[in-house]
């Protein structure tokens, strides 16, 4: 008798738990065959809307985290990541990917993951700063994180732009809600189990699925939104999302050129991308014996 | 024995009817799954901020707390046209005063808690006292507290001609009877302390102080409901309900007003005879309103603070 192989539910990803969408919609994403490989959830506005809800209750416990902390848990989800890595391989090579392309990408992703988990506690020291300034006071500026953020990831690859746009909103204090490939959704759904056994507090990352024509205009229009992310090139979009951001004036971030499998996708400044600037003018006489003007 | 302005008789309170638990939290669970259209909801959600008894009953309330929470009162979210006024602002009965002169004639009414609140453990004549003394300060509503360490030891004959006898201090303020439904633990106590609080004058039912968790429940103000409509079959007298406590989001608000409706009718869809006892229940409301008017999620930074 043959045995009736037992499939895996796709589901999504919000506040720690992995609710199936509300909508009760689903779409059967198919590789270059022509094979359906998955149902996967379409999420809808009202996902969306609760994503942000548990985005904004776990940002004030993640960016109040040491920075050494967040540091531990992303370098922790390299860790889980790379325990998983022959599952990652399997669901790259479903959506098209030669063995050798899954094995880089995957390895890329653990690698990105740990570069971040290193500048988690750095980056203010390098983009801070001590200001001259002309009165006896010592001021001095520090990013601070933005808040909620909404990512529209990049739609070419599975894992590879996901882990990449997300590490670094994470890294700088911000938590945020993630709208996965539509055409390649399975590593997110499966990225999100690595989280969830990471040490990663419930919603920090929220991950849905589903179709960025559907969900974008609610991810740029939302209030308590402070920042989106778009990763495609399609001008229509960028100029909706650019209007409705106007709204709250949302930090847009737009990454349309990025080749996400090169170094140039591994910066600090992406870290900056979704922090403030936060100066402080502490009032002092003199500092040092020769009478810094700093 | 005879009810104060009712020529009722008092039935044996002992014979309240008992409570099927697993039917009643049935029951209440259905009242979560209708749907409502958008007209209806916006309705529902102006209804809901009509009926909102705004509460701040702390140690640390201060004057300007009040007055702040008075402000309010009357202006929920000037940015929305046409938005209706509270139905009372709820306080301490030293607070009342401040309460009265910042409310001015909005018709937005002063609410106090007496008699000894939360705990209720003070001899009679302190709680009368407490009672004269917020009326005297132009309290329109009156929410005590029964005693519920007599309650569950069997005294119903105390509890009874207690809530008489603050009814009598009352005067023209309407008495709001708090059960405190968190501390009696069955459905039962619940059913039979409501029949007591109405047969011996309570203006409205209301389940808790909010100091106590778990505060007001769908099923508890179920048994409430069902024991103001046999009330009120009996005796063709209307008793009102104030659910207080735990209620901060819209969606559950509506769910409650489907309660409301499906139980007793349209005669107490309005503040009169319903309210809710929330602080942050307005804001949420309001988010909802904005967010069908323009179309876009809020956020609360852009809302007053509770």
């Amino acid at each position: 008798m043959t045995r009736l192989e037992v499939l895996k539910t796709y589901k999504i990803y919000i506040g720690g738990q992995f609710p199936r969408t509300e909508s009760g919609r689903y779409y059967t994403p198919k590789n270059k065959a022509g094979q359906a490989f998955a149902n996967i959830c379409l999420s809808s506005r009202k996902d969306f809307r609760d994503a942000v809800v548990a985005a904004r209750n776990a940002f004030g416990g993640w960016s109040a985290k040491a920075a050494f902390n967040r540091g531990q848990i992303l370098y922790r989800i390299a860790e889980m990541l790379e325990g998983r890595k022959a599952q990652f391989i399997d669901e790259l090579i479903k959506q098209d990917s030669t063995t050798k392309q899954a094995e880089a990408e995957v390895n890329t992703c653990i690698d990105r993951l740990i570069y971040y988990a290193g500048w988690c506690d750095k980056f203010q020291q390098v983009m801070g700063s001590v200001n001259p300034v002309a009165s006896s006071h010592f001021n001095f500026s520090v990013p601070e994180p933005t808040g909620v953020v909404a990512i529209v990831a990049p739609q070419q690859t599975s894992l590879l732009g996901l882990v990449s746009v997300i590490a670094p909103v994470i890294a700088g204090g911000n938590t945020c809600i993630v709208l996965a490939s539509e055409t390649k959704p399975l590593c997110a759904v499966t990225f999100a189990e690595v989280l969830n056994s990471s040490d990663v507090s419930g919603g920090v990352v929220n991950i849905l699925t589903g179709k960025p024509g559907e969900l974008v205009k609610y991810f740029a229009d939302h209030m308590d939104v402070n920042s989106i992310i778009y990763c495609e090139n399609d001008v229509e979009t960028k100029k909706l999302i650019q209007e409705k951001a106007s709204l709250n004036v949302k930090r847009v971030v737009l990454y349309d050129k990025i080749k996400w499998n090169t170094d140039e996708a591994e910066t600090p400044y992406f870290i900056m991308d979704t922090q403030e600037i936060k100066t402080t003018w502490h009032p002092i006489e003199n500092i040092g014996g020769a009478k810094a003007g700093y | 024995m005879i009810a104060k302005n009712t020529n009722i008789s008092i039935p044996d309170f002992t014979l309240s009817p008992r409570i099927d638990q697993v039917g009643v939290e049935e029951r209440a669970s259905r009242f979560t799954k209708r749907s409502i259209k958008a007209e209806t909801k916006k309705n529902g959600l102006l209804l809901t901020l009509n009926m909102i008894d705004l509460t701040t009953l702390e140690g640390k309330d201060t004057k300007g707390k009040v007055q702040q929470l008075c402000y309010k009162a009357q202006h929920l979210h000037d940015a929305y046209p046409g938005l209706p006024t509270v139905a009372a602002v709820c306080v301490y009965p030293s607070m009342v005063k401040i309460a009265k002169d910042a409310l001015g004639t909005s018709g937005v009414k002063v609410a106090a808690v007496a008699t000894a609140f939360p705990s209720g453990q003070a001899p009679r004549d302190v709680k009368i006292r407490d009672t004269k003394f917020a009326v005297a300060e132009g309290a329109d509503e009156i929410d005590m507290v029964i005693s519920r360490g007599k309650f569950l030891e069997g005294e119903y004959n105390f509890v009874f001609d207690e809530i008489a006898a603050i009814k009598e201090t009352c005067g023209n303020a309407r008495l709001k009877v708090i059960l405190e439904t968190g501390e009696l633990v069955t459905y039962d106590k619940v059913r039979r302390a409501s029949d007591i609080a109405m047969y011996a004058g309570a203006d409205f039912i209301k389940t808790s102080t909010g100091k106590i968790s778990p505060a007001a429940t769908m099923p508890v103000t179920l048994v409430m409901l069902e024991a103001i409509r046999d009330f009120y079959y009996k005796t063709g007298k209307m008793i009102a309900m104030k659910p207080a406590g735990g209620i901060s989001k819209s969606k559950l608000a509506l769910h409650y007003l489907v309660m409301l409706q499906e139980t007793l009718g349209t005669a107490w869809m309005n503040n009169e005879w319903f309210r809710f006892g929330a602080s942050s229940l307005a804001n949420d409301v309001l988010m909802l309103l904005e967010k069908e008017r323009t179309g876009v999620y809020q956020s609360a930074n852009y809302f007053s603070i509770d």
